[in-house]
């Protein structure tokens, strides 16, 4: 292809996103499973770069996976993101950013469809007024946080006190991105780089030393599938798609994975769990998994947080021979220490699958 | 009701997911679905745009709808622009209205998802939320997350939430009166309704199964037979 389509083929999956003064909402999932990687981006945002990210306690569930769980109808979860986005004029923004990727694809599928089908936009505004007596208006940006991390990964790269290198060799660590589905299969033009080929994560494993690990399954859904897991029936769905992506990526040797979607480092990280107990089979060095992070775990190793305050001991696979390779210094007898070193007691070990 | 075709076309998600299908399988192969259940989404496509209310009724009523996980992977590849992806959560939609959905086996799981997903939102305005979301109905989440529960509020406050807490923060309690708006959308929007719809067809659909609703509940929850899968 000629050097010049090719630039412009890729500058059309390039998204405008601000620098500053977003308006936040968080994931339902995230919150309980993940819970320290939303602190990590407030933290990361406000008090070490400085931005003005703003968070009202009265914003709720976007209602996302209720939806793709086909439990509410589509009035109902426009209707929540209507008063979403009501919260977010009150409090005076304009630049919308979700944690939770369902939300991105949810917030993108319903501002494309009110785009094409003005009527529903103002049957949704009604139903909004109805309800609840609010008014709204648009984002002007929409951004997932990884993309706001992403596009500040360069100022995080200048700060960084550990780099995406393994300290004995010296060579650059390998690194799976895994991009949640809805970041961008739906609409390829909300992401950063596309659907096909995201760069989202990618730049900042780039920037911040590593190399990106390509393999066959590199696209693939982690296999959270909504109902196909909250159903207790339906979970062998999840585990097979997960064990799919592991098989693929198994002969690259990654030394970690990363993920930006709130289900797919939950799904990475306890299906290796549940695939050594059942087969005995593991996917890291020496009997131990493949440490799986969110972006902003990661972009907090970089920049020297303790990997306990990362809330890296919920993690089932064990995260340390990726702290070791890096450099990064952790008290092992903190690892399950509640606030102020309170003793919380210590989670059983499992029996297949390496953990400390 | 027999203008099903109709029905789905009022759909704005059927109006963006089905236009014009080649039957080119390109949505199969990428599909994680079709290689883990006996699915086919180019077939569902195909069937529906026979238009044959008939052949759309058996639709409704089959397992095949529920395979689908929504990742939505077949409308990046489709080479026409459409999403099968799309048209399968019409078709549930429509097999939940008219009650189709309890003939099947995955259908009948709308029972349980429907009172663990509206539950949330109505009760803490999450979607998953600690309370319901127990390590004995999620062994899978290891050893680690049964310490997690079993220290619920001392590991969530380790992780800097501000569980059920005043104020914004991880997992704060959302105020009441947010929670009364997520209600009165409910009702206003057909969310309230749709709980109500799936709660009388699955009573019915019990009673002719000789159940409780609590065994159906449970079984929807619990049990898969063997007929689902690729092998």
């Amino acid at each position: 292809m000629i050097y010049e389509g090719k630039q412009k083929i890729w500058s059309e999956y390039q998204k405008e996103i601000p620098d500053d003064n977003w308006y936040y909402v968080r994931s339902c999932i995230r919150q309980n499973f993940f819970p320290a990687s939303e602190r990590m981006f407030t933290e990361i945002s406000r008090n070490v770069l400085g931005k003005d990210i703003y968070e009202t306690p009265h914003h709720t569930t976007c209602g996302g996976i209720a939806y793709h769980c086909d439990t509410i109808p589509q009035e109902t979860v426009m209707t929540i993101v209507a008063r979403q986005f009501a919260l977010m004029t009150e409090a005076g923004y304009e630049n919308y950013c979700p944690s939770c990727i369902t939300s991105f694809g949810n917030y993108a599928e319903i501002l494309e469809t009110w785009r094409e089908y003005p009527e529903l936009e103002t049957r949704i505004r009604e139903d909004l007024w109805k309800a609840c007596r609010r008014e709204f208006k648009k984002p002007k940006y929409l951004a997932h946080t990884s993309d706001l991390i992403y596009h500040w990964r360069n100022e995080i790269a200048v700060r960084a006190k550990h780099r995406l290198v393994n300290r004995q060799t010296g060579e650059s660590l390998r690194i799976v991105e895994h991009i949640g589905c809805h970041y961008a299969k739906m609409f390829p033009s909300k992401g950063v780089g596309g659907a096909e080929y995201p760069y989202v994560l990618a730049g900042m494993i780039e920037s911040w030393g590593g190399q990106v690990v390509d393999y066959p399954e590199r696209r693939h859904c982690c296999g959270y599938g909504f109902r196909q897991y909250h159903v207790k029936a339906n979970r062998s769905y999840s585990l097979s798609n997960t064990y799919k992506k592991f098989e693929s990526m198994e002969p690259f040797h990654p030394d970690a994975i990363v993920t930006n979607c709130p289900g797919c480092p939950y799904f990475l990280d306890r299906w290796q769990y549940v695939i050594a107990e059942q087969t005995g089979k593991t996917y890291g060095e020496n009997g131990f998994g493949i440490p799986v992070l969110t972006y902003e775990e990661l972009a907090g190793l970089v920049l020297g947080y303790n990997p306990w305050d990362l809330g890296l001991q919920l993690h089932q696979v064990a995260v340390e021979p990726l702290l070791d390779k890096m450099g990064v210094e952790y008290d092992p007898e903190a690892k399950y220490l509640g606030l102020n070193r309170e003793n919380i007691l210590r989670p059983e070990l499992p029996g297949s699958i390496r953990c400390f | 009701m027999k203008n099903l075709f109709g029905e789905l076309c009022k759909d704005y998600r059927f109006k963006e997911g089905f236009h014009n299908c080649i039957n080119c399988g390109t949505c199969t192969a990428v599909c994680p679905a079709a290689e883990f259940y006996r699915y086919d989404p180019r077939r569902i496509v195909d069937i529906v745009q026979t238009r044959d209310d008939d052949k759309i009724e058996d639709l409704l009523k089959s397992e095949t709808i529920w395979y689908c996980g929504e990742c939505m992977s077949c409308v990046t590849r489709c080479p026409r622009g459409n999403g099968p992806g799309l048209v399968v959560m019409a078709l549930r939609d429509l097999s939940i209205r008219l009650g189709f959905f309890t003939e099947s086996e995955k259908g009948r799981q709308m029972l349980p998802l429907t009172h663990i997903m509206t539950g949330n939102i109505l009760k803490y305005g999450y979607c998953v939320h600690p309370e319901t979301f127990r390590w004995e109905d999620h062994k899978e989440s290891g050893p680690v997350w049964k310490w997690h529960t079993d220290h619920l509020e001392k590991s969530l406050a380790r992780q800097g939430a501000n569980y059920m807490g005043d104020g914004p923060g991880i997992l704060r309690k959302i105020p009441q009166e947010s929670l009364d708006e997520l209600k009165a959308i409910f009702d206003v929007t057909g969310g309230t309704e749709r709980i109500h719809i799936v709660e009388q067809y699955s009573e019915k659909k019990a009673s002719q199964m000789g159940k409780s609703l609590q065994e159906y509940e449970k079984a929807a929850f619990e049990y898969c037979s063997d007929k689902h899968f690729n092998r």
